[in-house]
């Protein structure tokens, strides 16, 4: 192959390095959104099943509050202390009051 | 290197494969064009509109807490089911199911349906999670749910009245829930976002709005106190049949309502609710003549505001006293004769109390009764809060000065007899009433002599060790004063128009901590006094409160037995 060889020969040189640099600059740019973009859905994928998780914690947490609400109502105390358990205030000559 | 000789002619073949490229080009490229310059906005829009959603983020409700962080109002998630007409098939398979999950029948459902014009029907709200979850698995096009709060009051009716309650929709109606709504409520936000065809959130474009989650109430209520206060009242309410009865416990250092009780009471987890008065927080939107317990203000304000003192002997004699046209009479036509101050308090002596009363000018009686905090709201901020009723005695008016200095003519709420007590077992020092949780103690205003404060508590304390033997504690010393109001009707004062039973007191006398006011309105079982009705209700809650608060005894000699050894006084 006899290619002609002038005085633009560097010239030439000197743009093919150019554009491919560039060429390659574009095309890791490229890469690199398509990176970022995915890694940014990513997270986001994330955040979202960590917001989902913070809203069922905080709805378990409520139902538990509100289970304990119940199970610790003072009626139901003293309802169970003093029917079950047999408990009962103790009458004044049963306290005594000690002097430090 | 060069190409010898010449290439085959096959220049219209070559033309014509060349045309035909250059055209699919140009269809491309004007393609291209149609699609990025003429139809962009359209295309843009359209899939946008596919895509691009925005999202709401609903503010759940904070909580309300009593002071020791116990819930007393929750949101928790439900599910509404709600439907559009436009979209359902009323012939789908599986609308009987639908229905039956619903507990409706399928005709119901389908008259539901009827309105095409609408593209928004409730069918039903609130239900549990689990059973919103059978209605998604059916999978009916234009049946949808949507995720909502509702509000559980753990406590149900023994805080109610202070608690209130919020609508369907999760607005505060009444009480507290109303008074802090914005506080509570938050503000939903929304934001912008990409979804998928699974309608998966996959990308975030924008915050349009941020959401704001309500915030909790911590209030100065004690579970533990207001619940003893509602079995108490509750169980005198009953004995003594009677149409109501209210209770209020204040901290006296910091002014915090620590207990606020009423009785008949409602469960605020029920939503049908009829219009009926179980549902007025009476402590603080009633307004009632208290009779007798105003007696102590009415001292307080001679040994304020003239050199009388405890000791000082007033004769009361012959147990009758003309003013004008009107007769001030004692209770069941007693003469007490000549007795000291402390004696016309211990037995109530509606003579000496005018006597008093009627020698200072005319203001007097009522610039105490006002600098206490009677007349005024409280400024608790609690929704339709009374300020009572006070008006300013004219000045040749003795016999109304007389009525107001026994407790008659003037109207004051629960919450602001228990407030006048506070004041006096503060020192003097009137602190703002609240029902949130204070950390720091509040500086208040002196609105009462200390030195007369002082003699006032001795005071109260001798009439329950020596008359009202019902408000005693085992362990204390308390101070009180009883009154036993007649109600006024149509037809004003008649003998069977019904009492009010009313005690208002300290506990411990020698440091107060607690300031305590127990109305019975109507009790109707016999016995009426407010010293036999409403005392032994006072000594209950007195007791617990000092137990709960771990206040130490002041009395350690032996214990004496609650045995009532004297009539009941006024």
């Amino acid at each position: 192959m006899s290619v002609v060889y002038g005085p633009l020969q560097n010239i030439w040189n000197y743009r093919a390095v150019l554009v491919t640099g560039l060429a390659c600059c574009v095309v890791l740019t490229a890469l690199s959104v398509v990176y970022t973009k995915h890694q940014s859905r990513t997270l986001y994928a994330k955040l979202q099943l960590l917001q989902t998780k913070r809203d069922a914690l905080h709805v378990e947490w409520s139902q538990l509050l509100l289970e304990q609400g119940t199970w610790a109502s003072d009626a139901r105390v003293e309802h169970l202390a003093r029917e079950e358990l047999g408990m009962h205030t103790p009458p004044s000559e049963q306290i005594m009051v000690l002097r430090p | 290197m060069k190409f010898k000789g010449n290439f085959p002619k096959f220049t219209f073949r070559y033309v014509t494969l060349i045309l035909v490229l250059l055209v699919g080009v140009a269809g491309l490229g004007w393609r291209v064009v149609i699609l990025q310059v003429f139809e962009k906005g359209f295309l843009k829009s359209q899939g946008d509109a596919r895509t691009l959603r925005v999202v709401s983020m609903p503010a759940y409700r904070g909580m309300i807490l009593d002071r020791n962080h116990e819930p007393l109002a929750i949101s928790t998630p439900v599910e509404s089911i709600w439907m559009n007409p436009k979209e359902l098939d009323l012939t789908h398979a599986e609308l009987p199911e639908l229905a039956k999950i619903l507990q409706m029948t399928v005709d119901q459902l389908k008259d539901k349906a009827k309105n095409p014009s609408k593209e928004f029907v409730y069918l039903q709200r609130h239900l549990p999670p689990a059973v919103a979850e059978q209605v998604k698995k059916l999978e009916i096009p234009g049946i949808h749910a949507k995720s909502e709060y509702r509000r559980y009051y753990p406590a149900a009716e023994v805080v109610a009245h202070v608690v209130g309650f919020t609508d369907i929709d999760d607005h505060g109606q009444e009480g507290l829930e109303l008074a802090y709504d914005t506080w509570l409520s938050g503000a939903p936000g929304s934001k912008r976002i990409i979804k998928d065809r699974m309608g998966r959130q996959v990308e975030y474009i924008e915050a349009l709005k941020d959401m704001r989650p309500g915030q909790d109430v911590v209030l100065s209520i004690d579970q533990r106190l207001q619940y003893l206060a509602h079995r108490e009242l509750k169980a005198a309410v009953d004995e003594h049949r009677a149409t109501a009865g209210t209770a209020v416990v204040l901290d006296v250092q910091t002014g915090e309502i620590l207990a606020m009780v009423n009785h008949p009471t409602f469960n605020p987890n029920q939503r049908n609710r009829q219009r009926d008065g179980r549902y007025r927080n009476r402590a603080v939107v009633d307004r009632l003549e208290p009779g007798s317990v105003m007696k102590t203000f009415a001292i307080t304000s001679a040994l304020q505001h003239s050199n009388i003192k405890p000791t000082t002997l007033i004769n009361t004699s012959p147990g009758i006293l003309q003013i004008g046209s009107n007769v001030v009479k004692e209770v069941e036509n007693k003469n007490y004769g000549i007795i000291d101050v402390a004696t016309i308090l211990r037995k109530s002596s509606n003579v000496g109390v005018t006597k008093l009363t009627l020698a200072l000018p005319a203001d007097k009686l009522w610039e105490t009764y006002s600098r206490v905090g009677f007349g005024i709201s409280t400024g608790s901020g609690f929704p339709g809060e009374s300020g009572g009723y006070l008006e300013r005695p004219h000045q040749n008016r003795p016999f109304v000065l007389a009525t107001m200095a026994f407790g008659y003519g003037l109207a004051v709420t629960p919450l602001q007899l228990a407030q006048g007590y506070a004041v006096l077992g503060a020192n003097g020092i009137k602190r703002p009433v609240t029902f949130i949780k204070t950390e720091e103690k509040i500086a208040g205003e002196q609105v009462i002599d200390p030195r007369v404060a002082q003699q006032m508590v001795d005071m109260l304390e001798s009439v329950i060790e020596l008359g009202t033997l019902k408000a005693k504690v085992l362990g204390y010393h308390t101070a009180g004063k009883s009154g036993t109001a007649r109600k006024a009707g149509k037809h004003g004062y008649q003998a069977d128009g019904g009492h009010v039973a009313v005690f208002a007191g300290l506990a411990p006398a020698r440091k107060p901590k607690f300031a305590i006011a127990v109305f019975i309105d109507e009790p109707r079982a016999g016995v009426y006094y407010g010293g036999q009705v409403a005392a032994p209700v006072f000594s209950k809650i007195a007791a617990g409160a000092l137990r709960l608060f771990n206040v130490p005894p002041d009395t350690l000699e032996p214990a004496v037995p609650l045995v009532q050894t004297e009539e009941p006084r006024l």
